[in-house]
């Protein structure tokens, strides 16, 4: 190939990769608490870094490493003016999983000669709750708040599960299948009157709702780059500053990030981070209402037409672009195969060979029968209504001709009570 | 997850969904799984006089393979004899789908279901010839 063809391919691939995310064929896409796409908006700002304005940002002495630390910097700033922090405050990680993990056993190690105990909740996200039960075999003391049936904690169990020993509170601002936000400044200040650190799992919540770590005294936030349209493989944990908040590092190395997180930074993966969180910020009221509309329009639509569907999760305490909802007799999995032009996903986990329904459904309190009969439906910046309304009306045929097949749909229907017959378990 | 072609084409267009009077002598009706297992399915016969089975329906909830293998195994009981239904087996059901091995279990259930079946239609059967 030569050089100039090979410049027109990069160019029309820039091209594409510029377009809002709708491509003719493909599912429509009700996914957005697994990822987000990219904002074209931040794509074109990352492009100049991987090339043009390229650089080691910790190379100290020449202009390429000059630019790349403004940019970065730049980016850090974007993301502190998000959650009203000081950007000192920031440092960058490859994503959620990794800030949690920082957050939850870099304190752990570093208090842990004073202080052992940690309280978290049981539907925190996987890595927030593997990361505990690390803990736990290293001789840490973990309590696992139950949820409610709305999904959210009762304050005066947290009060009454801290003691003389707890280092620190670990609880996601909102879920990530059922969206419910948790009252993060009343556990903010629960926290503080109490000297006990404050870390939240902000990744469904960034962008979505907005956050303040003054106003809610939240000592370490977890961050996420793909999950508010920015790109994969960024994240950030903010560690506050005043009152200080220590930690151990993960990794070892250079002593980056204040020695917190070693490693060369990613330039563009930083401004994109960065550019994700400005537009956000710009945006977020808006979006919010616009989302907030839609979804509203598409719970509706679905109860009008079907009966026997069960909302889980609290509906008013939840961000804006997420439902989840238990469509009664008929099996999640079996849904999702007839819904081949939506990407939704099942609150079953089915897929696997565990068979075992979303433990945070079960924590909610949802009988295994219903927790296998759900579906999340994730809307956000490209969802369009008219994607809603076409999405609505195949779920509702699809759950209406799997109904007229289902056997437990017909028990229903004849009024015998499921719970009345001896299921051989299998 | 990838569906092979015959599980897709029983899901999409199921043969023999429905339902037969269970309280009718010439009906076996079998319930197997459970609902908090996420997989039930319902498998009728109807059996004529000369002990053939000259129909059968289902009901299933349950994932596509859940679906596809009960309503295979009413295509290939119906004109068989109740012996010869009887030998069915999970395995032959498993392959002419070609399920993975997590969904093996939907195949044994559909073989439980048919089983089932046969079992009721006969206890009814033994209940008559006794009265």
């Amino acid at each position: 190939m030569r050089a100039n063809e090979a410049t027109a391919k990069i160019e029309n691939a820039v091209r594409d990769a510029l377009k809002s995310p709708r491509s003719d064929g493909a599912p429509i896409y009700l996914d957005y608490q697994a990822t987000t796409p990219t904002d074209p908006r931040v794509i074109e700002t990352m492009l100049p870094y991987f090339n043009a304005r390229f650089g080691n940002p910790h190379s100290r002495s020449h202009a390429y490493g000059w630019r790349a630390e403004d940019a970065v910097e730049h980016g850090r700033e974007q993301i502190a003016s998000l959650i009203k922090a000081n950007p000192k405050e920031l440092i960058f990680t490859s994503g959620a999983t990794e800030s949690n993990n920082l957050a939850l056993k870099g304190v752990a190690y570093f208090y842990k000669d004073k202080k052992n105990h940690i309280i978290t909740c049981v539907t925190e996200h996987k890595c927030v709750l593997d990361a505990c039960r690390h803990l736990e075999q290293e001789g840490f003391r973990v309590t696992y708040l139950p949820v409610g049936a709305d999904g959210l904690i009762d304050l005066e169990r947290l009060k009454a599960a801290i003691d003389d020993k707890t280092v620190m509170v670990s609880i996601m601002a909102v879920n990530n299948e059922i969206g419910v936000i948790q009252p993060i400044r009343e556990i903010g200040r629960i926290c503080r009157e109490r000297g006990v650190f404050f870390h939240t799992d902000c990744a469904q919540a960034v962008g979505k709702i907005p956050l303040d770590v003054e106003d809610m005294n939240i000592d370490l936030m977890s961050i996420s780059g793909h999950k508010i349209y920015g790109p994969m493989g960024i994240g950030a944990l903010y560690v506050r500053r005043r009152p200080r908040v220590r930690l151990v590092p993960l990794f070892n190395g250079g002593g980056q990030e204040r020695g917190m997180r070693s490693g060369t930074l990613p330039l563009p993966l930083c401004v994109g981070l960065g550019a994700a969180c400005a537009i956000a910020e710009k945006e977020m009221g808006a979006e919010a209402e616009r989302l907030k509309a839609m979804r509203d329009r598409l719970y509706n639509r679905l109860k009008q037409r079907l009966p026997e569907i069960y909302l889980n999760g609290d509906l008013d305490h939840r961000i804006p672009g997420n439902l989840n909802i238990s469509f009664a007799y008929v099996e999640g999995e079996g849904l999702m195969m007839g819904l081949k032009d939506l990407a939704v996903s099942s609150g079953s986990a089915c897929t696997s060979a565990s068979l075992e329904p979303s433990y945070v459904l079960r924590a909610l309190g949802v009988e295994e029968e219903l927790a296998h009969t759900s579906l999340r439906l994730g809307l956000g910046r490209f969802t369009t209504e008219a994607e809603v309304d076409y999405a609505a009306d195949r779920i509702a045929a699809e759950v209406e001709r799997l109904r007229a097949m289902s056997p437990l749909w017909e028990m229903a229907r004849e009024g015998i009570d499921i719970k009345s017959i001896k299921w051989a378990e299998h | 997850m990838a569906y092979s072609d015959k599980v897709i084409d029983h899901y999409e267009n199921p043969r023999n969904v429905g339902a037969f009077d269970k309280n009718d002598a010439s009906v076996g009706t079998g319930l197997v799984g459970a609902p908090a297992c996420g997989d039930v399915m319902k498998l009728q016969i109807k059996v004529n006089a000369q002990g053939i089975i000259e129909d059968a329906k289902f009901k299933t909830f349950g994932c596509g393979s859940a679906i596809a293998s009960s309503s295979l195994v009413t295509e290939w009981v119906k004109g068989k004899t109740l012996d010869e239904a009887a030998t069915l087996k999970n395995t032959q059901i498993a392959e002419h789908l070609s399920l993975p091995p997590v969904k093996i279990h939907c195949s044994v259930l559909a073989e439980d279901a048919i089983k089932a079946a046969i079992g009721d239609y006969k206890a009814k059967m033994g209940k008559e010839a006794a009265e």
